[in-house]
């Protein structure tokens, strides 16, 4: 008899968004697991940060960010939308926060998502041991891996931690050959937006077996209200999104070299 | 599957120049037609009707003025002003002397109206007192019909004052077998009628006025046939000069005989279309399946190399062009209700074929494309989704929605089909369907459907449940028992149904009276020249001379009816937070948020009243005081906040559109309050009632005569329109708002149903954008909806549109049914089209 404990297995998450269409193929629905590693200042979602469940001011009225959920209550919401994962070959994404934090359950969403017949999908950091990232492979169609700079130092300046393990979690993940690598790259003005910057993360994805694809994630003040409404202040001040113009010198720069097909978005 | 070559052609040069040209002014009202139509019935008094509409059919043609407008290909203009307008006195005239002065200024669909044009009205306009069918419709209303539309529980506006319209003819077998065909038809079986028949009388006048309905066509196209010749000769330019000497070819040869070429077909379903809105005023005429009957034309045109590609989307093209020059004035309650300037002309591509195989072929991209180049409202394009569907059809339908227009409207024939057959339409005809107006399935050829009948209001009866039949002080409806004796939401609910149900009988009253004034006013021979089985039967399509009849009322404010019902169900009997009684005090007094001059002026009117009962004068300043006070009203604070609370509660409560099973069940029955009493009902043509849910544009100011909602909607404020959720409340996303959606039962609602949907322009961007959006279509269907449709722009731009109407004059936005432009729309329509949810925006 099957053992399909898994579905029993409890997490903590702040959102579920459906008719997600910019994160991997098709029509998607993410689910976004509470608790990051890392503090990246530009961050777009500060209620992920903290794994405590927290109040946030939206339009003038609290509202509870984080909430305890079983994998199978997850999946009452993801199945609603099965008719146009169909159609679209989209499915389930994991978000966050640092989805790895919550190896267990991460592993059982995605075992749960594979159930469905549906593409599975992950944007992480690689934040963990390899031996964790490795449970999880069997399970998954697609990893959005962020690597958001080569220089470690630089890295822990602006997210709060150095970036040496996630980097070498992407060679192994690549040579695993398990899941189809895609390498995103938020780009943050002052931070990594030159084009040496980007050449560099590029020529490092190039590297890794398998990847054909790096995607580049204009930077976006969306994220400034919710810092208003957890009563922070918003790091990144009054910093503008680059302009289309630049983003395409980055992208020749990513391509320029490489075997890589460069996006811009997601 | 078919082959077909779906790369796109060319656009002319020619299009935007003859765009321009036509709206270069607004909207101007003629008299021509008013003053022959009235000439002709003064001459054949004592004659039967019938006799008397074919022979003022022919005396318009013959001498209304004609017009080629620059650089066109397809002629043939019902007014000399581009985009104008005739008048239609034998159905209704009362009104538009009265708004002579307004209609210019009104701010839905304002119409040019000169002193000259007033003066010839008026000199012919009493001659249909007494005379007109909404007269004589009104006389056989029961009182209780009367009363029942005077509290707007519904209006049957459309028909009441206009002809019918709201169909789809045999443009195939005049493209095919010309207009000869269709008489040699005539007299066929008028040569077969034998004197002892019983209706020898009828059928024989109606057979005659065919054929000579038909032959003022022919001598029509022949009048353009000689200016265009008359033009040539005057015409410098060597390559106009051999347009128009083509042009007076053609004409000299279609509509009377087969379409020899492409541009023939084109040509002879045009003057079909044109001179059909010059017999009466019908809207809605639609030409349906443009892409089936027009291709063995296009297609022998290509194989002989007669005609190029590019040359084949012109026609086409300035087909499109000659679809916005018709245009309809109406009343100024209807044109809030129909807002846009639309005539409805839908014409659908894709879909099967008769036998069951995918339909599309080159023309039905080419149809897509044209949309795209003439970017304009009319045809209302529409496309046949099936599980077959050609994929490239679909990307292609989506780049038009993703330009903004609104079009086209996709159709689920995975459900239409069998909605259809369950009203006894055979297989093959179903699949055949094309759709009229704004989502209406028809039978192309074959039916007079009434689609669009009424506008029903399904808040009304639920406002009469809260009130016990009383409305603005008067008895407006049945006692369902006093609000505060419910002990149960089952309770509740059955008096909500004995309100909906004695309404809905009302309604078929209403509609079956204006019915019979059409019967026998109003027989439109050469309309039903062109339907099946009129001309075998000798039956005019007004008295049920066509293959299937039926007439379909839509009702609307499902998502209002549902929410409401669910906080009866949740807040008053589950939770106990309030009682019904407190919840009726908190409606009327708008939930504490202040009453507006609406509320105001229908107090001042009650109190107006019940002072003249008393015999009391009642002057102005009466009137302005009550007004006054009403608006100033200060309510006790505690009262206030009870109110406001109350609000909240039902505010926080889900709402219907967000995928949450219990209250889209709670949609689906109310649905069927209305849906399921309506095919019990006959019609005077021997037909059945079937249900539509859409609402045109009237969601906007039937609203504005409903008070305050259960489900928190303020007093006056809009409706939910169709079959959508309550704007601004679907808060999951587009999948969810489907999957609510598709929870009704859309089969049930074979006369349509309608489904708006805002997207924002992110989420169609790129190739995979496309991809995407026909997914969510795909996946909406795959659950049996039945119509989609979509606004493609973001809430700044109209926002800037509305502050800036000036920078925005071609910005076409999807209304209802039909696409219009922006700026046309009056504030509170256009507001309302702001506040729908707009999908799928960046986290």
């Amino acid at each position: 008899m099957s053992d399909y404990s898994y579905l029993d297995v409890k997490g903590r998450i702040f959102d579920i968004q459906r008719y997600s269409i910019h994160d991997g193929i098709g029509i998607r629905t993410i689910v976004f697991l509470k608790g990051c590693a890392l503090r990246c200042r530009w961050c777009c979602n500060p209620e992920s940060q903290s794994y405590d469940i927290e109040t946030m001011m939206v339009n003038g009225r609290p509202r509870t960010y984080g909430e305890d959920i079983t994998v199978r209550e997850v999946m009452q919401t993801v199945r609603r939308d099965m008719p146009y994962y169909s159609r679209s070959d989209g499915g389930l994404t994991l978000s966050g926060g640092e989805s790895l934090l919550q190896p267990e359950f991460a592993e059982a969403l995605l075992h749960a998502g594979r159930d469905l017949g549906v593409n599975t999908a992950m944007e992480s950091m690689g934040f963990a041991d390899f031996s964790t990232i490795e449970r999880i492979l069997p399970y998954l169609d697609t990893y959005l891996m962020d690597i958001k700079h080569m220089d470690p130092m630089k890295h822990k300046e602006w997210c709060g931690r150095e970036n040496t393990r996630m980097v070498e979690n992407a060679m192994k993940i690549a040579r695993s050959g398990m899941t189809k690598l895609i390498i995103r790259v938020p780009v943050i003005p002052g931070f990594n937006d030159t084009e040496e910057e980007i050449a560099a993360i590029a020529r490092y994805a190039d590297s890794l077996p398998g990847v054909d694809e790096i995607d580049l994630l204009p930077y976006h003040n969306f994220g400034q209200g919710k810092y208003e409404g957890l009563g922070r202040p918003y790091p990144m001040g009054d910093a503008k999104s680059p302009t289309t113009e630049h983003m395409m010198r980055l992208k020749a720069a990513a391509e320029r070299g490489t075997d890589l097909y460069c996006q811009i978005g997601g | 599957m078919r082959n077909f070559d779906s790369t796109p052609a060319a656009k002319s040069d020619r299009i935007d120049r003859m765009v321009k040209h036509l709206f270069h002014k607004m909207p101007e009202i003629e008299a021509a037609r008013a003053e022959l139509i009235t000439e002709s019935y003064k001459s054949s008094e004592g004659l039967p009707e019938t006799t008397r509409k074919a022979l003022a059919f022919d005396h318009i043609l013959k001498n209304l003025p004609i017009i080629i407008r620059p650089e066109e290909l397809i002629v043939g203009s019902t007014t000399i002003a581009p985009r104008g307008c005739q008048t239609y006195p034998e159905f209704s005239y009362e009104w538009l002397e009265a708004e002579f002065d307004t209609v210019a200024t009104r701010s839905a669909d304002p119409f040019y109206i000169s002193e000259e044009t007033k003066r010839r009205l008026r000199a012919v306009n009493p001659y249909w007192k007494g005379k007109t069918t909404s007269e004589l419709a009104r006389s056989y209303m029961a009182p209780e019909t009367i009363r029942a539309m005077d509290h707007n529980f519904f209006t049957p506006g459309n028909y009441y004052y206009n002809g019918v319209g709201h169909v789809n003819v045999h443009y195939d077998r005049v493209i095919n077998e010309g207009l000869r065909g269709i008489m040699a038809q005539a007299s066929n079986v008028l040569s077969r009628l034998t004197v002892c028949d019983p209706e020898y009388a009828t059928k024989r006048r109606f057979l005659e006025a065919v054929i000579i309905s038909c032959n003022a066509v022919i001598e029509y196209a022949r009048r353009y046939s000689r200016l265009a010749k008359d033009e040539a000769a005057k015409e410098s330019d060597p390559r106009r000069k051999a347009e128009l000497i083509k042009i007076s070819e053609v004409c000299a040869h279609v509509p009377e005989h087969p379409a020899r070429s492409f541009q023939e077909a084109c040509q002879a379903f045009w003057f079909v279309q044109q001179t059909m809105q010059i017999e009466s005023s019908g809207h809605s005429i639609s030409p349906g399946r443009f892409d089936q009957y027009m291709y063995p034309y296009y297609e022998k045109d290509i194989d002989n190399g007669v005609i190029t590609r590019d040359e084949a989307q012109e026609l086409i093209d300035c087909v499109w062009v000659k679809l916005n020059d018709l245009n309809k004035c109406r009343d100024a309650v209807s044109a809030e209700g129909f807002a846009g300037y639309s005539l409805f002309q839908n014409l659908i591509v894709g879909g099967q074929t008769p036998d069951g195989r995918d339909a599309t072929n080159d023309l039905s991209f080419m149809c897509l494309d044209a949309t795209k180049h003439v970017f304009l409202p009319q045809p209302s394009i529409s496309i046949r989704v099936w599980n077959g569907s050609a994929k490239e059809l679909l990307i292609r339908a989506a780049e038009v929605t993703r330009t903004g227009i609104g079009f086209p409207a996709y159709y689920n024939d995975e459900i239409i089909i069998p909605s259809m057959e369950n009203r006894g339409i055979p297989l093959s005809d179903a699949r055949n369907y094309c759709i009229i107006g704004c989502v209406e399935p028809h039978v192309p050829g074959k039916e007079d459907g009434w689609h669009d009948a009424a506008f029903f209001n399904m808040v009304r009866p639920l406002e009469m449940v809260f009130s016990n039949g009383m409305d603005k002080g008067e008895e407006a409806s049945i006692h369902t028992g006093n609000i505060e004796d419910f002990t149960s939401y089952e309770e509740f609910k059955a008096a909500y149904k004995k309100q909906m149900d004695y309404n809905i009988a009302l309604l078929v009253n209403a509609d079956n009276s204006i019915d019979r004034a059409h019967g026998e006013r109003s027989p439109l021979p050469f309309e039903s020249a062109l339907i099946d089985d009129c001309i075998e039967r000798g039956m005019p399509l007004q008295s049920g001379g066509a293959h299937y009849n039926f007439t379909g009322p839509q009702g609307f404010g499902i998502a209002n009816v549902a929410d409401s019902l669910y906080t009866v169900k949740k807040l008053v009997f589950e939770e106990k937070r309030f009682t019904l009684g407190e919840l009726a005090r908190a409606m009327q007094m708008n939930f504490g948020k202040g009453f507006d001059e609406i509320t105001a002026r229908e107090v001042a009117e009650q109190v107006a009243r019940s002072v003249a009962a008393t015999g009391e004068t009642v002057t102005d300043k009466l009137i302005s005081d009550t007004v006054k006070s009403v608006l100033g009203m200060e309510i006790d604070p505690a009262e206030k906040a009870r109110y406001e609370e109350i609000w909240q509660m039902i505010d926080d409560l889900p709402k219907y559109g967000n995928d949450v099973d219990e209250i889209d069940t709670i949609a689906r029955e109310a649905a069927h309050f209305y849906t399921r009493p309506l095919p019990n009902y006959r019609n005077p043509r021997g037909g059945i009632f079937q249900a539509g849910l859409y609402p045109v544009s009237a969601n906007v100011p039937l609203g504005a005569q409903t008070g305050a909602t259960p489900d928190g909607r303020l007093a006056h404020m809009p409706v939910a329109d169709g079959v959508s959720p309550t704007n601004g409340k679907d808060l999951h996303g587009p999948t969810a708002s489907c999957n609510s959606v598709a929870r009704l039962d859309h089969g049930d609602a074979s006369n349509g149903t309608l489904f708006n949907m805002k997207i924002h322009p992110t989420a169609m961007s790129g190739e995979k954008g496309l991809e995407d959006f026909v997914s969510l279509v795909r996946g909406f269907f795959d659950q049996k909806g039945m119509h989609m449709q979509f606004n493609v722009v973001d809430k700044e731009t109209l926002l800037d549109a509305q502050a800036h109407p000036e920078k925005y004059q071609g910005l076409v936005v999807r209304v209802a049914g039909y696409s219009a432009l922006f700026t046309t729309l009056s504030k509170s329509l256009q507001d309302d089209i702001i506040r729908r949810t707009a999908q799928g925006q960046f986290r």
